[in-house]
């Protein structure tokens, strides 16, 4: 990457940075913590150094220290963060206000959430660039135009007319690309821009973003928490674990011959053996042709579905957002009675309302959610929510009761001493467990499993998929699985069912949903989903090209 | 010993004031040197060695008439709020758990309660009502009720959405459940917060209603009833109006600092272990 404009020396240079936030704890003394201890690194004009690590792990506040910003009350106390020769903590306000939108720009996670909505997209890509004053309005809005080309935005020349609602979230993490690179920065930080995305626009976020680095030779931090991901549009991956360097290595040493412990287990971790179970002979639970609708049979979601999940096993049920796997679930519990069909459970016909459904049906149909910081209540011990289902199922009180809570916690392997806690005093993959054990004690046939991984850190979700499966060996429950994650169904499905707008495209034991001749959606939500290998980006945007030109 | 002085010199004030004020009504027959409508004096003399307050326009002691206003003021006020917030909190809660129609009725009443001012409102009810304490505690209470079936529906039709609620629902909870054990316990911060501004006004309310003649009757007296008696004194320079006008903001400004104690304490999700 030689530029005429090179100079000696790295573009940014960190160096022993050292982050800090003062915390409240109720009823303490507030004291000091350490995001980051002492982290250095470099990057050169037009690299890609890609930042890897669990929540918590001090990326993202590593990433934005490079534009001096600390969010939300975290200071930087020590170090030296260097950008073009330059020391930025020292430059006072005035200079970081130059330098923010200028030589360095920022790609939030949630461009949803990150842009205005009351103003056009066109105001908001060229108005760092209007306000340093670097160009002209005209010249501006030509290069966003020829940015959204270079991005493979619809339109390029009108779209940025439209207001932030009425453009497609994908499309969106690529306009807010588009308004970092408006003002040719020589830095931009990407903060997860597409971890909130589905796998089929991520590939196409993630393509389009890095034709935009290399065209730009604009060096880049990445800062995400798939491996998968970094490995296709970095140069170097950093892995940082507490606030603390792991590993620094290039791309393919870091993903073919991890050095540290835990870089391996980040690499390895989405192997779970799991010998797929032939489908009995009569189903316990069948979904009969159901259609059901929002808005008083307006919006048609789901259109004649029929699956069925036998004794003991998993179904797992995939697609994007939107092609109705989580409205499937609310029709089987009742919350969405349907306009047609039926639910067949144990060999009788459930009631399509929640309130028509006798106890007893409620008992043995349990849910569990994707975000278990809400699905739990926050005024309730422990205890209570996973005693509550007894109590209310079983007529279990007092020490008894209690008897079976402790059980269960070890069953989820954490001990009885979490009998008193709140879910606030629990970690992500903690509120999870309890959430499980809420649900298992019912002692239910059929548990719908709503995304329940997504929203956790890699390794963690790895063990809470370890955890269902052991829970399925010793309770014989049946599963079924709503995920948006092929690595996940892999793991743990018997059979899969493929959604796409509201139709079951493809249906059938794992094994031979999982084998060629794919139909078109399967194939393309397969072929998205990143694998650990350089390269990976181009032969899927390629395979798919072709594919897409077949059809 | 510890606990009491981990707590914060507002909170401390306010809870040692409200203390004070509770202790003079509930022992206002003990405390108080005469009898509440005894005239011991003269109109309106000053403040003495035996009238520490002074006496009030028919030469009543006015420090007895304080403590006995103490009593039947809080009496009121107490349990006007209380029942507005029982009535209010419940069928707010009610309304959003159930919603349709039951919620659409209930909204649109409260809506027409609250188009009509409630003093105006407060005022054609009680001068058509036998005037004794128990209508006057229901006015009061029905009245300010609305304000607080507002409030607790807003908070609970958030609460209602959240995946909690869902799951109790999916287990098959009554009404009685959620909305006493899963909605309630986190609609109270809101809910304590406007408690202690609902109280005040509700002493407010008393006030305002005793001076215009149609609250607490002769000779008994709530603290606003007390101003108006000795309004007239305010312009030969006799302060005895001003004394429970200052019981009425002293009042106010304690309850509202043990109310905001109570919701730092309650805020904490890892229940105040922190």
């Amino acid at each position: 990457m030689v530029d005429g404009k090179a100079k000696s020396g790295p573009l940014l240079d960190i160096r022993n940075l050292r982050i800090e936030a003062t915390v409240y704890p109720p009823g303490e003394a507030p004291r000091t913590i350490t995001l980051v201890h002492d982290v250095s690194l470099t990057l050169e004009k037009g690299k890609v150094l890609g930042l890897i690590g669990e929540s918590g792990a001090g990326k993202s506040t590593i990433g934005l220290s490079s534009m001096g910003y600390g969010r939300g009350g975290v200071r930087i106390t020590g170090g030296e963060v260097i950008l073009n020769g330059r020391d930025i903590l020292k430059g006072g306000k005035e200079g970081l206000r130059k330098l923010r939108g200028r030589d360095v720009c920022y790609v939030a996670q949630s461009a949803a959430a990150a842009f205005n909505p009351a103003h056009r997209l066109m105001d908001q890509v060229v108005e760092a660039t209007l306000l340093h004053g670097t160009a002209t309005r005209a010249e501006a809005v030509k290069r966003a135009v020829a940015l959204f080309k270079k991005l493979s935005l619809p339109n390029p020349e009108t779209i940025g007319q439209r207001f932030p609602h009425q453009v497609s979230g994908g499309q969106l993490q690529r306009v807010m690309t588009a308004m970092a690179l408006c003002s040719e920065p020589d830095l931009i930080v990407f903060d997860e821009p597409t971890t909130a995305l589905d796998v089929t626009t991520q590939i196409d976020v993630l393509s389009a973003i890095k034709d935009a680095i290399r065209d730009t030779h604009v060096a880049a931090l990445y800062i995400t928490h798939d491996l998968a991901v970094v490995a296709q549009v970095s140069d170097e991956i950093m892995v940082l674990r507490h606030g603390r360097l792991v590993e620094w290595g290039g791309t393919r040493q870091i993903i073919k011959e991890p050095r540290q412990e835990y870089t391996n287990a980040l690499v390895s971790v989405r192997e779970i053996e799991h010998q797929e179970q032939q489908p009995g002979t009569t189903p316990m639970l069948s979904v009969k042709n159901v259609t059901a609708a929002y808005g008083g049979g307006h919006i048609k979601v789901l259109k004649n579905v029929s699956v069925d999940i036998y004794p003991g096993q998993t179904l797992a049920v995939v697609g994007e957002s939107g092609s109705g796997k989580s409205t499937l679930a609310r029709t089987i519990t009742g919350l969405l009675p349907p306009e047609q069909g039926s639910v067949v459970f144990d060999g009788r016909t459930l009631a399509n309302r929640l309130a028509d459904r006798p106890k007893e049906d409620l008992r043995q149909l349990q849910m569990i959610y994707q975000m278990a910081d809400v699905a739990m209540n926050p005024r309730q011990t422990v205890g209570t929510i996973i005693g509550r289902p007894l109590e209310f199922y079983f007529g279990m009180k007092g020490r008894e009761r209690d008897k079976r809570v402790a059980e269960l916690l070890d069953e989820i392997e954490m001990g009885k001493g979490f009998i008193d806690r709140y879910p606030a005093e629990l970690s992500g993959g903690q509120k999870q467990r309890v959430c499980i054990a809420r649900s298992l004690a019912a002692k239910p046939k059929l548990i719908i499993c709503d995304e329940v991984t997504s929203a956790l850190d890699p390794l963690v979700a790895h063990g809470i998929l370890k955890l269902l499966l052991n829970l399925q060996q010793i309770e014989k429950v049946a599963y079924l699985f709503i995920t948006h994650d092929l690595a996940t169904v892999k793991s743990i499905a018997d059979s899969i069912a493929v959604m796409y707008r509201g139709e079951v495209v493809r249906y059938g034991p794992k094994s031979k949903v999982l084998t060629p001749p794919f139909d078109a959606y399967t194939d393309l939500l397969l072929s998205s989903v990143p694998e650990m290998e350089i390269g990976w980006l181009e032969k899927a945007i390629k395979g798919r090209r072709m594919e897409s030109a077949g059809n | 010993m510890r606990a009491i002085r981990r707590i914060p010199l507002p909170s401390l004030t306010g809870l040692v004031l409200t203390a004070l004020f509770v202790l003079a009504a509930i022992f206002a027959p003990l405390i108080a040197p005469h009898g509440n409508a005894e005239i011991v004096g003269d109109v309106w003399e000053p403040m003495s060695a035996a009238h520490w307050l002074g006496t009030d326009n028919l030469g009543r002691d006015l420090l007895s008439r304080m403590i006995y206003g103490a009593r039947i003021t809080l009496f009121i006020a107490v349990l006007a709020t209380a029942l507005s917030f029982s009535l209010g909190a419940i069928l707010g809660f009610s309304a959003a758990v159930f919603g349709g129609w039951y919620d659409t009725i209930l909204s649109r009443l409260v809506d027409l309660l609250m188009s009509i001012p409630t003093l105006i409102m407060g005022l054609v009810v009680l001068s058509v009502l036998p005037s004794n304490l128990v209508t006057l505690i229901l006015v009061m209470g029905i009245l300010d009720s609305t304000r607080v079936y507002r409030l607790s529906r807003a908070v609970a039709v958030d609460i209602n959405v959240m995946d909690y609620v869902e799951a109790a629902k999916l287990r098959g909870e009554g009404s009685g459940w959620i909305i006493f054990r899963e909605i309630l316990p986190n609609a109270l911060s809101p809910l304590v917060s406007e408690l202690g501004l609902r109280f005040i006004y509700a002493v407010l309310f008393l006030s305002t209603l005793s001076f215009l003649g149609l609250g607490v009757q002769p000779p008994d007296a709530d603290w606003g009833g007390m101003v108006k008696e000795n309004k007239d004194g305010i312009v030969f320079g006799i302060p005895a109006a001003l004394i429970p006008a200052a019981a009425i903001a002293a009042l106010a400004i304690s309850v509202n600092l043990v109310a905001d104690w109570v919701l730092n304490r309650t805020t904490s999700l890892k229940g105040g272990r922190g």
